[in-house]
């Protein structure tokens, strides 16, 4: 009676094996890729870079050239973003966690949502037709406010979601002390979320840091060191990007090194951020 | 600074008499709540006057080609500045095609990933490699793009072209040239980009499925595939959805693209050509293109980029919270 | 595949595995021993990561009896009951040392089919949880991954047969290709009911199968228990002790994670030997 089903039991066995065993090669293959192209990234990249390397401004080919200009425009393109991005994104992110149960925030939230998935060049072109073709000319403030466009809903929704754990009790207990709502939020609630909301930045930070299309046509690029931001920027990933199709060996080599330190910086901040949330936990 | 709440006795006299627009913006009646409100309010406009304010100055920006070339241009196969003729075929044709491919590696092997890291991995194993498929995520763009043409193209020209071409060299898909730079190199790399991407969310969409789904076919005795299947099946709609979004990511994916595509306007059957997708023409030719037309006609297959990213992400988001949210497609409980 | 790995713990080796063999334990065995019993457990512990949730415990359950397992919450009895197919494995860091043994063999021992087990020791779940597909589907969903018919029409034979059985058929036999989830409440209970019966399992568990049901629904349940037990050995954990006194031919009585009494159920309930049992029916404490 107990041997019911002994036709097809190995077959059911084989079957399980072979998909668990499935599973288990796309998971080692998936993280195989990453580890071969960080390989990549750290070999070719610690052979072809130099101290002189991350001051240089590029020079024609053969006579050596760098990165310290384009280092330069990312950091100042990103701390416009952020002076841009961050206050707005947070207050949209209070606004949906506050204020947006009713149609309206549904219709916020859902924008912002797939603004996430807006690839990146179409906010370069609408930045382009916005600043850039009124100005004149491309510019650091063009390529900063492009990137704020993207950090924006990405800030916002986690800020939401952020504030949206923070307990009851707590916003209660501050309400039942006679404060008013916004100084409940401001001087309870979001400090009480601001760890969650740093994480977020931070990682909204890093994911500008490695964008390229928006900055292809609107900060365009500059062989020069440059601080003023009516003027084109050079940034590290539109430097990479013009070493990488370049016909030139050596421009490859720097694309590799200028690579590397744009690494060095996203991975840095993605492990503090996982380092951080995980002390939390 | 002091608080202003006002007692009810003259917050309802008040409101009696005539309206008030402190009550009207704010539950409080606080002034300091009704600007609060305000503010936050005119900073969640800004979004939606960003989205639409994208759509208009992009359609501004396109009429000149989309009243010279209306739907035609959806059509034309023709890709000529110089000669002012601009048909966009060829890049629709890329995009779907890279994403296709893109689509076809990376769907089995996210949903592989996310079914060992949710219903197999023990949560030591499970955590660490989650992180490192998310920092797949973090990658740039650009750096996909050099890596593609440096690493993966001839990679895939030595060892994986020619193999496909001599077993299937009778399908036109694998008959051409190899240079390891094409649609299928588009593709192969658009696939490693969207792989965390759609993993992350199967992942989640698996994680809400009740465990009762998962005791009730064991008690069935079900063996942990079969679990697993019933799982899936619990979670089809959102999986559907992150297959979407993972479209949706393919789609307007550029810089990666961009590098390894080869960037010829052409429509060829075959995935070792060198092709073009609508977000590498914008790429490689936007900061070019300086007569009024040409520049018209870029901005209006970013335009139409952009609408369709839009819709798909839309339907995509439906599709994940139809799972995620509560009630759904999986067994309430009683 | 599971995660954890009860079976290689080493287990004290008690008696021959025959009932009424067993040693003499501190607990008192039912009297109902004469014959070999259908589940025998021996010296049973388990173990939550560090913290012990049973200790101990040793009792037979003899064949096409309705055994109830009584307690307060958390007294273990939930726990025991999902030791019995072992469907504690899928719970990370869980650990069982002992003895439970159905039809004489030992359900832990390395080298057991957990599949098979489970299709032979079926499983009602406190709350229902039917499969998002249709009534039909729901019920043949273990005919089919076991391979358990060779045509349609056997298929559809048997899901009839166990839907009968859980006294279903009636209300569904018009619309069984649609949604499981349209269904009552005690509707979805008793379809689970029917999808356990049908790869046609030797022991029927069930934990708290009715205690998210309004009294019509239960009423329909416990009836329907009296009816499985001709068929099947049935092992039912209850908060309710009417329900258990209704029900069930003998009611072991759990606490802290030991089992106090075992007994006939007129016993436990009129006459116990133990005066905690007494304590905690007389609603003395808990």
């Amino acid at each position: 009676m107990s041997e019911v089903s002994v036709s097809g039991k190995n077959f059911r066995r084989v079957v399980n094996t072979l998909m668990t065993s499935l599973t288990a090669a796309c998971a080692f293959f998936v993280v195989a890729t990453l580890v071969i192209i960080l390989g990549y990234i750290a070999i070719r990249g610690v052979t072809s870079i130099s101290w002189q390397f991350l001051i240089d401004t590029p020079k024609p080919v053969g006579e050596g050239g760098g990165i310290g200009n384009a280092i330069v425009g990312s950091f100042i393109m990103m701390l416009l973003s952020s002076v841009v991005g961050l206050p707005l994104g947070i207050a949209v992110g209070v606004y949906l966690a506050e204020f947006g149960d009713g149609w309206m925030g549904n219709i916020v939230r859902f924008v912002t949502d797939t603004l996430t998935g807006v690839p990146s060049i179409i906010v370069g072109i609408f930045i382009y037709t916005l600043i850039v073709l009124p100005m004149g000319r491309a510019s650091a403030l063009a390529g900063g406010i492009a990137l704020a466009l993207i950090m924006i809903p990405i800030v916002a929704r986690t800020t939401e979601e952020m504030i949206r754990l923070v307990p009851t009790s707590l916003r209660e207990g501050a309400l039942a002390l006679g404060a008013p709502q916004w100084r409940v939020t401001l001087g309870v609630v979001l400090p009480a979320a601001s760890s969650g909301i740093a994480t977020g930045a931070m990682l909204a930070i890093a994911r500008i840091s490695g964008e390229t299309a928006p900055l292809l046509f609107t900060a365009l690029g500059s062989r020069f060191y440059n601080y003023y931001l009516d003027k084109p920027m050079s940034s590290l990933t539109v430097q990479i990007y013009n070493y990488a199709i370049g016909p030139y060996d050596v421009e490859h080599k720097m694309a590799w090194a200028a690579t590397l330190v744009l690494m060095a910086l996203i991975l840095a901040i993605n492990i503090a951020v996982r380092f951080f949330t995980r002390q939390k936990v | 600074m002091q608080p202003n709440i006002p007692t009810p006795a003259a917050q309802y006299g008040a409101s009696a008499r005539r309206w008030n627009w402190r009550r009207a913006l704010s539950s409080t009646g606080s002034t300091g709540d009704a600007v609060f409100r305000v503010i936050l309010f005119l900073c969640a406009m800004l979004i939606l006057l960003i989205v639409v304010s994208m759509v208009t100055m992009m359609a501004a920006n396109a009429m000149p080609s989309i009243r010279r070339f209306g739907f035609g241009f959806l059509t034309g196969r023709d890709w000529n500045p110089v000669a002012d003729s601009f048909g966009a075929l060829p890049f629709i044709y890329g995009t779907i095609v890279s994403s296709i491919i893109a689509l076809i590696i990376a769907v089995p092997l996210s949903l592989g990933v996310a079914v060992f890291l949710v219903e197999q991995a023990p949560r030591r194993i499970a955590r660490p490699i989650a992180f490192l498929v998310e920092l797949l995520a973090a990658i740039p763009s650009v750096v996909y793009g050099l890596w593609g043409i440096f690493v993966l193209a001839p990679f895939l020209r030595v060892y994986v072209e020619p193999p496909l071409q001599k077993w299937f060299g009778w399908l036109p898909l694998f008959q051409g040239r190899i240079t390891g730079i094409g649609l299928l190199t588009g593709g192969v790399i658009l696939a490693i980009m969207v792989t965390p991407i759609i993993t992350a969310v199967v992942r989640d969409v698996l994680a809400a499925v009740p465990v009762s789904q998962r005791e009730a076919a064991l008690a069935l005795g079900a063996t942990k595939w079969e679990t697993t299947r019933v799982v899936l099946a619990n979670a089809a709609s959102g999986i559907a959805g992150a297959i979407v979004l993972g479209l949706g990511r393919a789609i307007g994916e550029t810089m990666a693209v961009t590098m390894v595509i080869g960037n010829v306007p052409q429509i060829s059957a075959s995935l070792f050509e060198p092709s073009y997708t609508i977000a590498s023409v914008l790429a490689s030719n936007f900061s070019e293109a300086t007569d009024e037309l040409y520049l018209s006609a870029l901005i209006q297959i970013g335009l139409i980029l952009f609408l369709v990213t839009f819709m798909v992400n839309g339907v995509a988001k439906l599709l994940v919270w139809s799972v995620t949210r509560g009630t759904s497609g999986t067994a309430r409980a009683t | 595949m599971s995660t954890t790995t009860p079976a290689s713990v080493p287990k004290p080796r008690v008696g021959d595995a025959r009932a009424g063999e067993h040693q003499s334990e501190n607990v008192k065995q039912p009297a109902a021993s004469e014959v070999q019993a259908k589940i025998s457990v021996r010296n049973l512990d388990f173990f939550y990561g560090r913290a012990q949730a049973l200790y101990n415990l040793s009792l037979d359950i003899p064949e096409r009896v309705v055994m109830a397992f009584i307690g307060p919450s958390g007294c273990g009895k939930s726990t025991f009951l999902r030791t019995l197919n072992r469907m504690n494995d899928t719970i990370p860091g869980t650990r069982a040392v002992g003895q439970v043994e159905i039809d004489g063999r030992d359900i832990y021992a390395p080298g057991t089919d957990v599949v098979e087990l489970r299709r032979k020791v079926g499983m009602v779940f406190q709350k229902s949880n039917p499969f998002p597909k249709s009534i039909f589907d729901n019920v043949a969903y273990g005919l089919r991954i076991n391979r358990m018919t060779t045509s349609k029409g056997e298929l559809q034979e048997k899901v009839e047969q166990a839907l009968t059985d859980a006294a279903l058929w009636p209300e569904v036999k018009d619309r069984l290709k649609t949604s499981a989830l349209g269904l009552s409440g005690g509707q979805q209970q008793r379809l689970c009911i029917a999808r356990a019966l049908a790869v046609q399992p030797e022991v029927v568990l069930m934990d708290e199968p009715a205690s998210a049901l309004d009294p019509m629904a239960t009423q329909k349940i416990e009836e329907l228990i009296v009816e499985l037990k001709q068929q099947y050995t049935i092992v039912i954990v209850t908060h309710n002790m009417q329900q258990a006194a209704r029900v069930s031919d003998q009611t072991a009585f759990f606490w802290l994670g030991k089992l106090i009494e075992i007994n006939s159920t007129e016993k436990v309930f009129t006459n116990p030997d133990e005066k905690l049992t007494e304590d905690y029916i007389t609603g003395r404490f808990g």
